[in-house]
């Protein structure tokens, strides 16, 4: 299957990936050509395999539910590009 | 005094236990051949006078007889790992001036061992890229050169790779995801070695594609890996994969003694096109090893024509996820917009290189409504046959070898603007991700153009100990001993 340009931009949302109209003829032909690459699985008859997601059979370790770590909001926001007191700032969410 | 930068990590460990020279002298002079090395570009931030106060403090444990395993010893470290107040960004964009205000957990333990930083080094932007070309600081090059061309030193490790072929550092730490220090290692002439998954933490390296990156050591000998992984390797519980198991003296497996041991060769990797030299090479690893005693034994693996085709499916789609903390809220650079989606997503036009947009969008479409199923959940159950083909071949051997690389090192810029032509490097190396298995590349000859040649041994899970084992075998075996031609040195 080919992907379109409809598609890019679909995609590209999707991934909040801002794309300009000059770059999604490109990234229609590159992401086909992976796309058409990875196909070659469908030849592989997978009927009732159990897709294996990790290497590690182990069981997924828990944790106790309580409050073990924190207390230093000023290392959290010591990278952000805009802070407020002891918060994230973002553009205006809510009208 | 030898040039100290000339010394493998033992025989450096061994110099300054006798006190032959300080912990101080051989920071120093790996220092002052790291400032004269920017044509290589295989260090993105160098941290001098830290190095000289860890070898200072070194050389104190040392004099009062409390030296640790890697005491005074000089590494590079991959710009893969968060390193407390020092500068880690993935050689991305978005991730800005990031520094982290905490330490990987593997870091953590080569510090507690008493190693020694010199800097963090180049690396494919995310991890993403065979050959070091797509990151933000751009390409390394590979101290290995034929007449005036320059050459890849393979990635994504390639800052870890060119840095220990070109004596920057006595060893490096790399991550490994389809390939990422094994094809490196081959490419330079170095030893890589990628341990079992859950064996060394994930905790505060950035994560590409989560159930396949495995961090390991490129060293100069496999004695040199073997004492990296001694301390790299741990059980560590704020990674919910690290396996909590013992950590062996993987330095003590190195016996030289392979008799009886049952090396598979699986037919499967005997793929078109490949090189006379590669396959005469693999022929001459399997005499060594035969010479030394082991017996080989033809395997089957069915299922190596579809590794990379479901690898371009997990990789992507663990990375899209992964990668979508990126968002300019917390950390990172951040692009104005018009509202708060619009600034997320120019932030991340902005942040992201070619390749990485390209890996998270495919990603992100195989994830996506209507197509999970047909790619995703598809690419899964590949990997469980995968995984099968080797518990199959393991019934009837004990490790596997085969060539790293389909190919010695290529010119910068060949295959840059062919991404399926980039992937087809990781061919030999990308099953084992899949598999979570424990492979090494051992250095094992020179191309007709006097390029380096790699050969992999594959262990079973866990087999760390039998792999070296076996690796160390080759490595004298084979008696790899070329160095490149200083050319860069300003």
């Amino acid at each position: 299957m080919s992907v379109d340009e409809k598609m890019v931009r679909r995609i590209a949302n999707l991934a909040r990936i801002g794309v300009t109209d000059d770059e999604v003829p490109a990234l229609a032909k590159e992401l086909s050509a992976i796309i058409g690459f990875v196909e070659q699985l469908s030849e592989l008859d997978t009927d009732g395999v159990k897709p294996l997601t990790s290497a590690v059979d182990a069981k997924i370790r828990g944790r106790e539910d309580v409050v073990n770590d924190g207390g230093y909001a000023e290392d959290v926001l010591a990278n952000a590009p805009e802070k407020d007191d002891a918060y994230f700032a973002v553009p205006k969410v809510v009208e | 005094m030898t040039d100290l930068t000339e010394l493998n990590l033992a025989d450096a460990r061994d110099g300054l236990a006798k006190k032959e020279f300080s912990a101080v002298e051989l920071t120093q002079a790996h220092i002052d051949r790291v400032a004269a090395s920017a044509a290589l570009n295989a260090y993105v931030l160098e941290t001098p006078e830290k190095a000289l106060d860890m070898a200072a403090a070194s050389d104190a444990k040392i004099a009062a007889g409390e030296a640790r395993p890697l005491e005074g010893l000089p590494i590079g470290v991959k710009d893969l790992f968060c390193t407390k107040d020092v500068r880690t960004t993935a050689c991305s964009n978005i991730l800005g001036d990031f520094t982290p205000p905490y330490e990987s957990t593997v870091t953590q333990n080569l510090w507690a061992d008493g190693a020694v930083m010199l800097g963090k080094l180049n690396n494919d932007e995310f991890a993403m890229g065979s050959s070091n070309e797509t990151s933000r600081f751009g390409p390394v090059v590979n101290p290995w050169k034929t007449g005036d061309t320059q050459l890849v030193p393979g990635g994504s490790s390639g800052g870890s790779s060119a840095a220990v072929a070109a004596r920057l550092g006595i060893a490096a730490t790399a991550t490994d995801t389809g390939g990422s220090i094994r094809q490196p290692a081959a490419f330079t002439g170095t030893v890589g070695l990628k341990p079992t998954y859950g064996r060394c933490s994930r905790w505060g390296i950035v994560a590409f594609a989560s159930s396949l990156d495995q961090a390991g050591p490129i060293t100069h000998t496999v004695r040199d890996a073997a004492m990296m992984l001694n301390s790299m390797a741990s059980f560590d519980k704020r990674d919910t994969t690290s396996v909590e198991r013992d950590v062996p003296d993987y330095e003590a497996a190195l016996t030289g003694n392979i008799k009886g041991l049952r090396v598979g060769i699986p037919q499967e990797y005997r793929v078109d096109n490949m090189p006379a030299e590669i396959e005469n090479l693999w022929q001459q690893g399997i005499d060594w090893l035969k010479a030394a005693g082991a017996e080989i034994v033809d395997v089957s693996l069915p299922h190596t024509k579809y590794a990379l085709p479901a690898y371009y499916i997990i990789a992507p789609a663990e990375a899209s996820s992964n990668l979508a903390r990126y968002d300019g809220v917390r950390y990172g650079a951040r692009q104005q917009g018009v509202d708060i989606d619009d600034m997320y997503a120019q932030t991340r036009a902005a942040g992201f290189g070619d390749e990485v947009k390209r890996r998270v969008m495919i990603g992100t479409y195989a994830l996506s409504a209507g197509y999970y199923d047909a790619y995703y959940v598809k690419a899964l159950q590949v990997r469980r046959l995968i995984a099968e083909d080797f518990i199959k071949a393991y019934e009837k051997c004990d490790v596997l070898l085969t060539p790293t690389t389909p190919s010695a090192a290529f010119e910068l810029g060949k295959n840059v603007e062919d991404p399926l032509k980039m992937y087809l490097n990781d061919v030999f190396t990308v099953t084992v991700n899949l598999a979570g298995l424990p492979g090494i590349s051992v250095p094992a000859g020179l191309d007709a153009s006097g390029l380096p040649l790699g050969l992999q041994l594959i262990g079973k899970a866990f087999g760390e100990e039998e792999l070296l084992r076996t690796a160390a075998v080759l490595e004298e075996a084979a008696g790899f001993d070329a160095q490149p031609q200083d050319w860069w040195s300003a």
